[in-house]
């Protein structure tokens, strides 16, 4: 299949921050590159400078799902061009380098640098980050996210994609915002903001006060957005929310979407792309006979 | 089993994916539970130290808060590799509903894993005691590493083992060790020593300086022995745990504080040695 160009041999992605790949090489060997869970990888998100995250506890189970508190720890723009990318073009698929940037020149140079690297099909601008210029979360609103992709689109000539925040009061609104300064798909849901409390304390549980809900808990909104944004552009979709067996892919792809991510599914099974594109492939087997 | 022997990093890869073993055995161990299960298609050397992360096949979720939902991460006890494949023994203690469900596994059902995972423990240092510390479920790694040590030739030492226990009923987990005699301490003093097993520890390596120190146990056990280790310039290996999703590097939500900055530890541990650590009892610890 064709995602903006580029040729994928098939819909299953993973979301950004959800796999490691340089480190599950570690853990599973040589076999992972062989037995590869997905079409096309896309990488934890990149910000200029080198980050550690937010510090623990960072995680917590929630009814069907999880909130996590990581805070983008990364090696910086620096770091991942010199260490991070040679590894990641040993992958057996196309390379999506997701990038953050705290105001909108830190985002140009990030998509410059990383756009002129041969290994980089594709780039994902992880907008649900405050612009420390004006205070406003960039994927928050429809003119700060379509300044942002304005600014950046002249300087790759690769395929950007823009990942939309649920957290937006309209996110079709902001997908249309991005796809008229020339973004090329949007990719959704990013996680829910949520909050857990400490057993019995009162106080929050998490490092970072607040967090990321997702998994299957936040299913039923994301395929909601999918299909509000997917009617209000004509740019391609990815979605992603929750997706954990090919039934769910399948009705992300009937919601409109183009591609599928798969995420939280990833922690429970390493292998959890490949079966869900292998259950993708028998329904409509199923559903064709 | 392969020996606890000086190989570069003491990991045993796994399979890229989630499997299914079969529960063979589930007995009593005083107040925990001893899994069995036959994993027909992972490795047949795991390294003592590294973990699973273990989920019911069916009914996994639906419990309190309708959880549990992620996988729980568990050091295997032992591994025996026989001829349908290698046979793991866990030991759990119903704490939660992932700890629940996995208790209430019987023999026949499918127990979902992927593993073994992460950095397991390391060769004592040339010609040093081996000193085992174990506290509660944490003696889990410890099992296997003490066979290690008794099936390896090396000119130290035998390995001393101390656990650590609340009371009799949990000392029962004593009995798994397979070589030499461990001595006991327990909280009500109804088994071994009353009192902490670090107490026993302080006496070992007054006896006998020239040790290297292997611990797994809950974060002030595990903080007391790398604070006393730290004193007396004892080297220690530290098994340890944190709220963890993924347990292959995936989440980034296990990271322990170090001089070197986060750590997570499926990847970089759970042994790490105690001199990276700031503390052992770092916020997020155990869960």
């Amino acid at each position: 299949m064709d995602l903006c160009g580029v040729s994928l041999a098939g819909p299953v992605l993973n979301g950004s921050g959800t796999f490691d790949a340089i480190a599950a090489r570690r853990a599973f060997g040589d076999a992972l590159l062989e037995r590869f869970p997905f079409h096309a990888f896309v990488s934890k998100t990149i910000t200029i400078a080198p980050r550690q995250g937010n510090p623990p506890p960072r995680l917590w189970e929630a009814p069907a799902g999880l909130i996590n508190s990581i805070g983008l720890p990364n090696k910086g723009l620096e770091g991942f061009l010199a260490r991070d990318l040679p590894e990641l073009a040993d992958l057996p698929v196309p390379l999506i380098v997701s990038v953050m940037g705290f105001s909108r020149e830190e985002l140009a140079t990030l998509v410059a640098r990383a756009g002129e690297r041969e290994e980089v099909a594709m780039i994902e601008l992880n907008v649900s980050c405050p612009n420390v210029e004006t205070g406003l979360v960039m994927g928050a609103d429809p003119a700060e996210t379509a300044r942002a992709v304005d600014r950046v689109r002249p300087l790759a000539a690769k395929p950007l994609i823009v990942k939309l925040s649920p957290n937006a009061n309209e996110p079709a609104a902001v997908a249309a915002a991005a796809e008229s300064a020339g973004a090329d798909a949007v990719s959704l849901i990013n996680t829910v903001k949520g909050m857990a409390l400490a057993p019995g304390t009162g106080r929050p549980w998490l490092g970072g006060v607040t967090g990321g809900l997702s998994g299957p808990a936040v299913r039923a909104i994301a395929l909601e957005q999918v299909r509000a944004v997917a009617e209000r552009v004509e740019i391609p979709v990815i979605g992603m929310g929750g997706i954990a067996a090919g039934e769910h892919a399948a009705a992300f792809l009937s919601a409109g979407a183009v591609c599928i991510a798969v995420g939280t599914e990833s922690f429970r099974d390493p292998g959890a792309g490949r079966r869900i594109a292998a259950e993708l492939v028998a329904g409509k087997a199923a559903s064709a006979a | 089993m392969s020996p606890v022997t000086a190989q570069a990093e003491p990991r045993t890869v796994a399979p890229p994916g989630r499997r299914i073993a079969r529960v063979t055995g589930v007995a009593a161990v005083g107040a925990y539970r001893l899994i069995t299960a036959l994993d027909a298609d992972g490795p047949p050397e795991p390294r003592p130290g590294q973990f699973y992360m273990l989920a019911a096949e069916r009914g996994w979720g639906g419990g309190t808060d309708e959880r549990p939902y992620l996988p729980r991460a568990f050091s295997y006890a032992r591994a025996r590799r026989g001829p349908d494949g290698v046979e793991l023994d866990f030991l759990l203690e119903a704490v939660g509903p992932g700890t629940a469900r996995l208790g209430a596994l019987r023999a026949g059902e499918g127990l979902a894993l992927v593993g073994p995972l992460g950095l397991g423990f390391r060769a004592p240092a040339e010609g040093t005691r081996p000193l085992l510390v174990g506290g509660g479920i944490g003696v889990a790694p410890l099992v296997c590493l003490a066979d290690d040590l008794t099936a390896t030739a090396a000119p130290r030492p035998p390995a001393a083992i101390l656990l650590g226990f609340r009371t009799r009923g949990h000392a029962a987990a004593a009995g798994l060790f397979g070589a030499g005699e461990p001595a006991l301490a327990t909280d009500d003093g109804s088994a071994g020593r009353r009192g902490l097993v670090t107490e026993l520890l302080a006496e070992a390596l007054a006896a006998e300086p020239a040790a290297t120190v292997f611990a797994c146990g809950p974060p002030p056990m595990l903080e007391a022995v790398r604070a006393l280790c730290a004193d007396l310039g004892v080297a220690a290996q530290l098994a340890l745990e944190a709220g963890m999703a993924c347990g292959f590097g995936a989440c980034f939500g296990c990271v322990v504080p170090t001089a070197e900055g986060y750590l997570r530890l499926c990847v970089d541990g759970p042994v790490l040695d105690a001199h990276r650590l700031e503390r052992a009892d770092f916020p997020g610890a155990g869960h």
